[in-house]
């Protein structure tokens, strides 16, 4: 068994285009120290990304219009003045578009 | 072909002039049967007709006499009569909304009437506003419909306000341009914005604007880059997802007007329809820095959000046009050519509903992935050995463009001339075979 403590539920839910259309992951995240929500949103990027990862990330953070969400709040909630909330295996994150159409 | 025009012609005015009639003797009927429960002495602010009518939502301790009044004293806005709006519209005109404004510009097509409920087939060509009202009549003629046939923008829209005053406004729009335009106008004049959206097999519902709870802007200072944004005709999406978040927008007016408290605002409602899952997500607060609800706004008035947006208020597709001119073939000379290769690069999803005889099918998709090009170069060297040309068909005419500079590109071994077929299988139907269905 691996023996990392992160095992993270991510949903595309809205986004999944950019996830190879794939709605549900669920990942085991290499060993660390910590795991804080910006390393995993990059972590997303370069390992599940399908095309074009200029789309779910720009300038170090997520692109306009996606709204991150972790465990059902939205992520500005937990970050306020420092972006990089620090996750737990009991995370679920979900990315979402904004509402449109 | 010309005759079959004018019997139509012909036939519609017979019926809007029948159905003119028939609605006003329907009218009549109904005074006449109702007439004997209009006067109103046992009952306070409304009609005995309005008791019985709207008595089992009365009969709710939240709501009672006093919500129904309220209601009847109620303005709303609707903006976009779509997948959203039309059921939003029926179950508020069915509640007794006493004005309701219907606002849109398109006019009812064969592909609306899967989610657009308030449409029916005999309403095709005629703008939107106009069948809703006439539906919305029939369903409840005591409350006053407001049809107003515009494109919602700035200066349409600055127009409207003032002349007129709203309680709540229900956001049906299908594009950001228009979320950011009615977000800043209800937070310039303090009113409750109801936002819905739906796509595919997702929905989403939220409240901006009411009771310190975020608006629009706060969530999404920066509007998407333009070609991210997918909608409809492009995405598809399941008519009982829009009719679900619409039907809960018209809930959300309900509670907002008769201030039943528990109202959507500060958390935003996820419909994923695949799994049936609801998720009541939280939302941030207002945000103090916000750049039109914040201490300190810097939009004071309405600004142009097409060009803030960098796109265009609706969901129509701009043409692109990257090609040369000897790169292209008009779709007229389609026919003449059977024995020259045809490649169709929609996704195969699409394919599958119609195509082309002897068309290939290779999607675009696949050219940009680099996926199964080993098997469209063989089929590309098979056929190089009696012919050069190879024709590159798509829905509308941008995405073969696209593919013909990628093909010249990657195939360039190959003794062969990729050429686009202008307009696509949209122009295919409208200038060679018209049972060719446009989707
Ligand atoms: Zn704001």
């Amino acid at each position: 068994m691996n023996n990392n403590a992160y095992n993270i539920n991510i949903f595309s839910g809205g986004a999944e285009l950019l996830f190879d259309n794939k709605r549900h992951y669920n990942i085991d995240l290499p060993n660390k120290d910590t795991w804080k929500l910006g390393d995993l949103l990059i972590w997303l990027r370069d390992n599940l990304l399908s095309e074009r990862p200029e789309l779910f990330i720009q300038n170090n953070s997520v692109r306009p219009g996606i709204l991150v969400l972790v465990n059902d709040s939205d992520w500005e909630l937990m970050v306020s003045s420092d972006l990089w909330y620090l996750i737990c295996s009991l995370c679920q994150i979900l990315c979402k578009y904004a509402p449109c159409p | 072909m010309a005759a079959n025009e004018q019997k139509i012609e012909k036939l519609q005015d017979e019926i809007n002039q029948l159905r003119e009639e028939l609605q006003q003797k329907e009218r009549e009927l109904f005074d006449l049967k109702f007439k004997k429960y209009h006067d109103n002495k046992y009952c306070l602010g409304l009609t005995a007709t309005d008791i019985m009518r709207y008595s089992r939502q009365m009969l709710l301790s939240q709501f009672s006499i006093t919500g129904q009044i309220v209601l009847k004293k109620s303005r709303v806005l609707i903006v976009g009569m779509g997948g959203l709006g039309c059921p939003c519209a029926l179950y508020l005109a069915a509640a007794g909304i006493g004005e309701i404004t219907i606002i849109d510009y398109d006019e009812v097509e064969l592909t609306n009437l899967h989610r657009q409920v308030l449409h029916g087939e005999n309403d095709i060509g005629i703008p939107k506003i106009l069948s809703a009202y006439n539906r919305l009549k029939n369903l409840n003629s005591n409350i006053k419909i407001i049809p107003i046939h515009t494109h919602a923008n700035s200066s349409t829209l600055t127009d409207l306000f003032k002349n007129k005053t709203f309680d709540v406004v229900v956001d049906g729009s299908d594009n950001v341009a228009t979320r950011y335009l009615l977000n800043d106008i209800c937070v310039l004049n303090n009113l409750p914005l109801v936002s819905g959206s739906a796509l595919q097999m997702e929905g989403q519902l939220t409240v901006y604007n009411y009771n310190k709870g975020p608006c629009y802007r706060c969530l999404f200072p920066v509007p998407p880059p333009p070609d991210t944004v997918m909608n409809c005709g492009d995405g598809g999406v399941l008519g009982p997802v829009p009719g679900i978040i619409g039907t809960l927008q018209a809930l959300e007016v309900i509670k907002i007007l008769t201030k039943q408290g528990g109202v959507l605002s500060s958390r935003l409602l996820t419909f994923d329809a695949c799994e049936a899952v609801f998720r009541n997500v939280k939302l941030r607060t207002r945000n103090s820095r916000c750049a039109v609800c914040g201490d300190d706004p810097t939009i004071t008035s309405l600004i142009d959000y097409e060009e803030f947006c960098g796109s265009s208020a609706h969901d129509k597709v701009i043409d692109v046009d990257i090609l040369r001119k000897d790169d292209h073939i008009p779709v007229k000379e389609l026919p003449s050519k059977p024995e020259t290769l045809l490649i169709d690069v929609r996704p195969t999803l699409e394919f599958a509903m119609c195509n082309l005889d002897n068309s290939y099918n290779f999607p675009y998709s696949y050219l940009k992935k680099g996926k199964d090009l080993d098997k469209l170069r063989k089929k590309l060297e098979d056929y190089s050995t009696n012919g050069s040309e190879v024709l590159i068909i798509c829905r509308r005419g941008n995405d073969s463009q696209r593919a013909v500079l990628q093909l010249k590109e990657i195939f360039t071994d190959l003794p062969l001339k990729f050429l686009n077929v202008l307009g696509g299988l949209y122009a295919y139907s409208n200038s060679v075979d018209a049972s060719f269905p446009i989707y």
